[in-house]
């Protein structure tokens, strides 16, 4: 068949100029307005059949003013929010190796097996005796969390990690308040190396925070604390792998040192991921550990939320956990939903965290996760996410420098800034640069105790070739930093949807939400 | 224009009568970065040498600042509130945080002067 | 392993790359007699399909909202979702992504976030909404304590129409933070009087309206007699759906506004995830807890989106944060700002009205059963009946009978002598056959 509309080809020109679009659009990244700019009040994407005649039993309540909420037609929702979208990274995108905070894989088998109506379309109040599936699934769920840390028994209602600590920090003060010492035992350990969360829970029930200095090394010293505990000493809180991506080689001592004083030990679980089915925190002497569902058995992050951070407990600490939970009857399972209920059971619930029973959405994703994995196939993930993170490290300490020296680490592997000194690029730009590369940055200025830091997480979900591209592709950026290729860094990034974003300006004079324009005459005066 | 001391916060204090005002220094400032809040110190109110008497926040960092005398503070820089800018662009002057009328005028033998706190910050 | 892309030689490849001969070199610094030697007794991998079984069996077990007759309520609210919002909320690139720290590629989920926050403010009436919180009870405890910073006091006044579950929370919090709680007795015909109970030590009181057993609750009054004694009105609601028809609570005085947002794009999910709504005024910005979207510009000056006044959250402010919350609501935050972007006003003034309309068909065709008596003089889509004899034997025998009648009362204030109340939810997903089969099974059944 001839070509006969004549249509080029191939390019016809090697023109590289980059020209200004009309829309300001770049092909696929087009700029798009807020709601509040391209809907209005009378339209909608949906349609609702006009109620019957009623007479309002509103009273004076009934709404006059307009609300101000603008609809868009269901083509132009679908339009809109998929054009946000294309503005996002995600794990699905590229590596996403931010340290901490576990960006693995999320299966889409989760997703399918919570949206199953029965276990999405519950109501949490309904009859138990309608409800048993769900019942059944959050006491297996609890069956896996026990098992794999070693420990007694597990509140399963905290909504997210720092809701975990909130929660294991109560179960701390209620046994404390249960030995009569609540006026003496009031001061929570810290290491320097901490997540933020932990002395902001420790304060919110007004626990007294002493920090605890790392050594050296980038691990706690068991004299320190043993130093620093005391008859005042309510708890430690220790990330175990800690911050800096290092197990607490100390850290029977150190939970030694604790319970010698007579103090609880409070682990921090957002780093479990790296010791599931290797070590279980119940043999290393933990009293409470949150588990961040989000991070360790891949539920989704969702751009911040939600998680589930279920908190397991030792036998010291069990009787304190909150309400509901769950016991099995000769009926069946039981709910225990208030503290009356739960004395009849021998249990001293400290209270309640939260409405209802806890993330069901999260737990169906997280067993479902647990299941295809198995208590093997756990295992191998753990030691997968170790391997790859010790092969980035192996591969890029000639050219970047490590503050605990070259040795191996856990999931993550942390860098400082000191081979950047005196190139005129910081940890910032050069995380930046990263993005131009296609990549996520990795966790930045976390932990405190490092200058600089970069926190690099790649989890088990990337492949060899994803963890080579990845690692030539930072071995270039370090040469260039090196070479004083400072512009490819200090302005980039140069091809995200937006450059660098003023947080100054947004800061100094917040504005939080959309405001109408102001019509001129009114903004003249 | 009185005799100016500073403290090891970074704070600075100039004397004129019993009436000392008080702020952060330019290398405080610089350290901080862009300032976008500045909670400054309530008139009427008792503060002892040491004791929070403002806040100031960068973007990313938020930092107590000390009252570096005792006494009543007697006048507080609420331009700072909506243009907190200012203590950027001139710290040591319209930048001034607080006015406190010295109830304990031998607390500033204790405080460096200009030229020790030169050294001093040669030393960080 | 599906989800594990390493081969085997790629293990050894990348071991003798590290230097090392055995992976457990790796896992040295764990305590040799620390370390597990065999796999723990739990099951091992299985395929997709085989998870399928056995999830769908457990899900087998549970009789599902939309396959019965429905009126669960009290704090959860089945509504119907349009399709579109699963379908976005699905997108990878807001399913995978994090917390948007990096806002040069997380404008998708900043600017919704915006969009949330500027909905939620015109919802409840309020100058500033934050980027969620985990679920409105959670909400309310932090609401309290924000209320506790702001006026320097420490004792709350929880109204006796609070749900049981929120002021529950609201008492752990308060007992591990030494706070006192004045939690009035329930309070079934909303007669309750919470102002003579506000002195000069009551930081907040607070009030929900609709209120558990679903009256309209007049705040304004309340919300006067907190100002006078310089203590703030918090306002509750948990379902969203009625600020649809109802005066705002910020019109009416409420200083922080606080509630469930579930009803809106989001599913029953037996409890959770839910969405926490939060508001406040303009000048207690800073001491509010939990994350907030800003607009701004970009190097070029093209306006974009950050997270701002970070310095009031844990992460920069340890010890001294408002609050310790970080991963919030993201997902579900999303959901709720796609329907309620489909809904519009005209579309959320019409599911309310409808909402409502059912509600009042339903108290109308129940007041006529004898030995049943419709406790609401004002209600939106939900009221409390008082029954013959036991409402939780009633509503187990119901659901027996494939009817799902409401949450007796007793199962939130257990012990409390109301035993023979029901509360009974009325959505638009209730049709007239869903009322009449209702009416006709209380009717046989007492």
């Amino acid at each position: 068949m001839l070509n006969r509309q004549g249509r080029p080809t191939a390019p016809g020109s090697d023109s590289t100029v980059i020209h200004k679009t009309f829309t300001g659009n770049r092909a696929l990244q087009q700029i798009e307005p807020l709601i509040f700019e391209i809907g209005s009040m009378d339209q909608t994407g949906v349609d609702i059949d006009a109620p019957a005649p009623h007479h309002k039993k509103l009273g004076a309540f009934e709404r006059k003013a307009p609300i101000g909420l603008p609809g868009l037609s269901e083509p132009e929702t679908m339009r809109h929010y998929v054009r946000l979208s294309q503005k996002n990274y995600g794990i699905d995108s590229g590596l996403f190796p931010l340290g901490s905070c576990t960006m693995k894989h999320n299966p889409r088998l989760n997703e399918k097996m919570a949206r199953l109506p029965g276990f999405s379309d519950v109501h949490p109040l309904q009859p138990q005796s309608t409800v048993q599936g769900a019942l059944e699934l959050i006491d297996t769920l609890a069956h896996w969390l026990v098992t794999l840390t070693g420990m007694d028994a597990v509140a399963m209602s905290p909504k997210a990690g720092a809701h975990g600590e909130l929660c294991g920090l109560m179960a701390i003060k209620a046994a404390i308040i249960a030995r009569g010492e609540e006026a003496t035992r009031k001061v929570v350990l810290v290491p320097d190396s901490a997540h933020g969360t932990n002395p902001a829970t420790a304060a919110l029930i007004h626990f007294d925070v002493r920090s605890v200095p790392v050594r050296e090394d980038g691990t706690v010293d068991p004299q320190v604390v043993a130093e620093l505990a005391g008859p005042d000493t309510a708890a430690i809180m220790l990330t175990n792998p800690n911050t800096c991506g290092l197990f607490e080689k100390d850290v029977v001592a150190i939970a030694d040192a604790v319970h010698k004083a007579g103090g609880y030990f409070y682990a921090d679980g957002a780093n479990f991921n790296a010791i599931v089915g290797k070590a279980r925190p119940g043999d290393l002497g933990v009293d409470a550990m949150h588990i961040n569902l989000h991070k360790t058995f891949s539920t989704p992050h969702g751009g911040g939320g939600p998680g589930s951070g279920p908190v397991v407990l030792s036998e010291r600490l069990a009787p304190f956990a909150p309400v509901p939970f769950i016991r099995k009857t000769d009926a069946g399972l039981q709910l225990v939903e208030d503290e009356a209920e739960a004395k009849k059971h021998g249990a001293h619930p400290f209270g309640r965290m939260t409405a209802f029973h806890g993330q069901m959405g999260m737990y169906v994703r997280a067993l479902s996760y647990m299941l295809s994995h198995g208590a093997d196939g756990m295992k191998q993930a753990s030691e997968d996410a170790v391997l790859n993170a010790n092969y980035v490290r192996a591969c890029l300490a000639d050219l970047m420098s490590l503050p605990f020296g070259n040795k191996p680490c856990m999931h993550e592997v942390l860098f400082d800034d000191t081979w950047l000194k005196d190139t005129g690029v910081s940890t910032l730009d050069f995380a930046k640069a990263m993005i131009d590369e296609g990549y996520h940055p990795m966790t930045m200025y976390f932990p405190l105790v490092v200058h600089g830091a970069m926190l690099i997480e790649p989890t088990e979900s990337e492949s060899r070739a994803s963890l080579d591209l990845f690692i030539a592709t930072l071995r270039d950026l370090a040469i260039a930093a090196k070479r004083g290729d400072t512009d490819r860094f200090t302005g980039a990034p140069y091809h995200a949807p937006m450059r660098r974003l003023d947080e100054t300006r947004a800061a100094r004079s917040p504005v939080l939400k959309w405001l109408p324009p102001q019509p001129i005459l009114e903004a003249a005066e | 224009m009185g005799t100016t001391h500073y403290t090891k916060d970074h704070e600075y204090v100039r004397v004129d009568g019993d009436v000392a005002t008080f702020g952060i220094t330019d290398y405080a400032q610089s350290q901080l970065g862009d300032v976008v809040f500045v909670e400054v110190p309530k008139v009427g109110a008792h503060l002892k040498q040491g004791a929070e008497a403002a806040v100031v926040e960068s973007v990313k960092a938020a930092s107590e600042v000390y009252a570096p005398v005792s006494g009543e503070v007697i006048e507080a820089n609420s331009a700072l509130e909506g243009t907190p800018a200012i203590v950027n662009e001139d710290p040591e002057g319209k930048g001034w945080f607080g006015k406190i009328k010295l109830s304990n005028k031998s607390e500033l033998d204790a405080l460096m002067n200009e030229a020790d706190y030169k050294t001093y910050l040669s030393t960080l | 392993m599906r989800y594990l892309p390493l081969s085997a030689d790629d293990r050894s490849d990348m071991l003798a790359r590290i230097g090392v001969d055995h992976i457990d070199k790796l896992f040295a610094d764990i305590p040799r007699d620390k370390l597990l030697d065999k796999v723990l007794p739990l099951p091992l991998a299985k395929g997709e399909l085989e998870v399928e079984r056995i999830l769908g069996k457990m899900a087998a077990r549970n009789k599902t909202a939309s396959t019965t007759p429905f009126f669960v309520g009290a704090g959860a609210y089945k509504h119907h979702v349009p399709a579109t919002v699963d379908h976005l909320i699905q997108r990878s690139e807001f399913l995978t992504s994090y917390t948007p720290y990096q806002p040069e590629i997380a404008q998708g989920t900043l600017q919704y976030l915006f969009e949330f926050q500027t909905q939620v403010a015109a919802l409840t009436g309020m100058d500033v909404a934050n980027a969620s919180m985990y679920d409105g009870s959670t909400g309310t405890g932090e609401a309290v304590l924000m209320a506790h910073r702001i006026t320097k006091r420490n004792k709350a006044i929880l109204s006796g129409g609070l749900h049981p579950h929120y002021a529950e929370v609201v008492r752990t919090l308060s007992k591990m933070s030494n706070a006192d709680v004045v939690t009035l007795k329930p309070d079934l015909r909303a007669k309750e009087n919470l102002i003579a109970s506000i002195d000069e030590e009551t930081s907040c009181v607070v009030v929900q309206s609709p209120d558990v057993f679903g009256t309209l609750r007049d705040l304004k009054p309340i919300a006067d007699a907190c100002h006078a004694k310089g203590a703030l009105l918090i306002a509750v609601f948990t379902e969203v759906v009625s600020l649809g028809l109802v005066t705002s609570p910020g019109e009416q005085g409420a200083d922080i506004v606080v509630g469930e947002g579930q009803s809106i794009g989001n599913g029953l999910n037996f409890g959770g995830p839910y969405v926490g709504l939060f508001a406040t005024k303009t000048q207690y910005i800073r001491n509010m807890p939990g994350r907030l979207c800003g607009e701004t510009v970009d190097a070029e000056g093209k306006r974009g989106f950050v997270l701002t006044l970070s310095t009031r959250e844990q992460h920069i402010r340890r010890e001294k944060a408002t609050s310790n919350i970080c991963t919030n609501s993201g997902l579900c935050t999303l959901a709720f700002t796609i329907h309620m972007t489909l809904l519009g006003e005209k579309g959320l003034r019409a599911l309310a009205e409808v909402n409502h309309a059912n509600a009042v068909m339903l108290a109308e065709q129940l007041a006529k059963l004898p030995h049943v008596e419709v406790v609401n003089e004002h209600f939106f889509n939900e009221i409390s009946i008082r029954v013959k004899g036991d409402a939780t034997k009633l509503v187990d025998r119901l659901a027996h009978h494939g009817i799902m009648a409401g949450v007796p009362a007793a199962r939130l204030f257990p012990d409390q002598g109301l035993e023979d109340v029901l509360i009974i939810a009325n959505t638009e997903v209730n049709t007239n056959e869903d009322r009449a089969a209702l009416v006709a099974a209380l009717k046989e059944a007492m």
